[in-house]
């Protein structure tokens, strides 16, 4: 995925894989009941951050693998989770050089909105699966991660920069 | 997306991908196993003659019943020879531990520490020590998935124990409530008949309890009584949980498309 890439790009593909291990492992910690309608999207999250970050690094095909396993993970059709990241991934990519400028708090913004149209678009594939529900609880989790967003930012570039990651 | 809806060749790399997984589910798993173990060491000691003695008292009780049990057994043996009917066969079950819940608060799933490897096969009943708690519906190589009875694609044989009225008990997506089916406003059911596994669709083994009827609503404007009921088996909670070996030729009858795949 992002280990292969050449010294110049500054090495610590495992460290930003590593990340995305972390992701993935909060995103099936067991939680009680009601507090599972606020888990964060850790995963889409971090990739949000590190396509940000290094838009030449990481991108839409790390975001599809990234899908895969989340697919996997929450018992959805394969492909599902993979196809919203990587839309996620691509506005992002677009997006990338204006939410560098922004305040934090305006990043999380944005990241309420793309964590939102996840959300969405995975319910809305979902529902032609399977039943999803008849309210809009399940955008919860797009305020939450907004809210979240800032202490994840500062931890994330705390690594990048420890690591010299670039 | 399409071909994981349709095809079984999807369904094995998916099995495989969740091989890569394993790992990230056991290390997630450590937290509770932790401190489980801990609330062992710590534990009070007169808690614990308490918890003894309770015990005891329960295990006591529960073997006056198995003595009454095997006469029953027999009774019933000797009536079923005398009415030349078939013989009824005891499932075996085997001891799995639960190791992970699914994210996805719409999807009422839980993950298993043994799979394919172990021999669990497709459709094989999960039950906890208070009744039926679902069914097994994806196998990796060393975990799978099993599908609660409250998950809204679930439904579910069963019958009042009281009368034998059969029904279906359908999932609704809300933990802690079923809904029986297409019930008439004149059937005989009440608050508090026990609801137990028909057996019916050979799926699930019969005479387990799945549920207990909560809530009975006779609405004259409606074609069907809505009848609400409880889950008997702790499904947020179960830790320890028992996996149905149901015979084999039964087990192959009902789903022959999913087996020989």
């Amino acid at each position: 995925m992002n280990s292969g890439s050449p010294a110049p790009a500054g090495g610590g593909g495992f460290i930003i894989l590593g990340t995305f291990l972390v992701g993935l492992m909060l995103s099936q910690m067991p939680l009680p009941y009601l507090i599972e309608w606020a888990r964060p999207e850790w995963v889409a999250m971090i990739l949000i951050y590190w396509v940000m970050a290094l838009p030449h690094r990481v991108g839409m095909g790390t975001a599809f693998f990234l899908g895969l396993f989340l697919d996997v993970i929450k018992g959805s059709v394969l492909g599902l989770n993979a196809l919203s990241l990587t839309i996620i991934a691509f506005l992002t990519l677009l997006l990338h050089q204006r939410l560098r400028m922004f305040p934090v708090i305006q990043q999380a913004l944005m990241v309420m909105v793309l964590v939102g149209i996840n959300q969405l678009l995975f319910h809305w594939m979902q529902s032609f699966t399977g039943y999803t529900g008849d309210n809009l609880i399940f955008l919860l989790p797009c305020l939450i991660s907004a809210l979240l967003w800032p202490w994840l930012f500062v931890v994330l570039r705390g690594i990048r920069r420890l690591f010299r990651i670039r | 997306m399409a071909a994981d809806l349709y095809s079984a060749k999807v369904q094995e790399s998916r099995a495989y991908l969740s091989l890569l997984l394993t790992p990230l589910q056991w290390i997630v798993d450590v937290p509770s196993r932790v401190a489980g173990e801990v609330s062992d060491v710590v534990v009070d000691r007169s808690l614990l003659l308490k918890e003894n003695a309770k015990l005891k008292a329960e295990a006591l009780q529960l073997e006056r019943k198995v003595q009454q049990n095997a006469a029953l057994w027999l009774e019933n043996e000797r009536l079923r020879s005398l009415l030349s009917g078939a013989e009824r066969v005891d499932e075996e079950v085997r001891l799995v531990e639960l190791i992970g819940v699914n994210p996805d608060p719409f999807q009422h799933q839980v993950i298993i520490n043994k799979g394919s490897e172990n021999l669990v096969r497709l459709g094989q009943p999960i039950l906890d020590a208070g009744g039926v708690m679902g069914q097994v519906t994806e196998m990796s190589h060393y975990t799978s998935r099993v599908m609660l009875i409250t998950d809204a694609r679930h439904a579910l044989p069963v019958e009042i124990n009281r009368n034998g009225f059969r029904t279906i008990a359908l999932g609704k997506g809300e933990l802690g409530e079923l809904e029986l089916d297409h019930v008439p406003d004149t059937a005989d059911i009440v608050k508090g008949d026990l609801v137990i596994t028909s057996g019916l669709g050979g799926r699930f083994p019969r005479g387990y309890p799945v549920a207990i009827v909560s809530d009975v609503i006779r609405d004259p404007g409606q074609q069907f009584a809505r009848v609400r009921v409880m889950p008997t088996a702790l499904l947020d909670k179960s830790r320890h949980l028992l996996l149905v070996d149901m015979p084999e030729e039964l087990n192959e009858a009902v789903i022959p498309n999913e087996v020989s795949e």
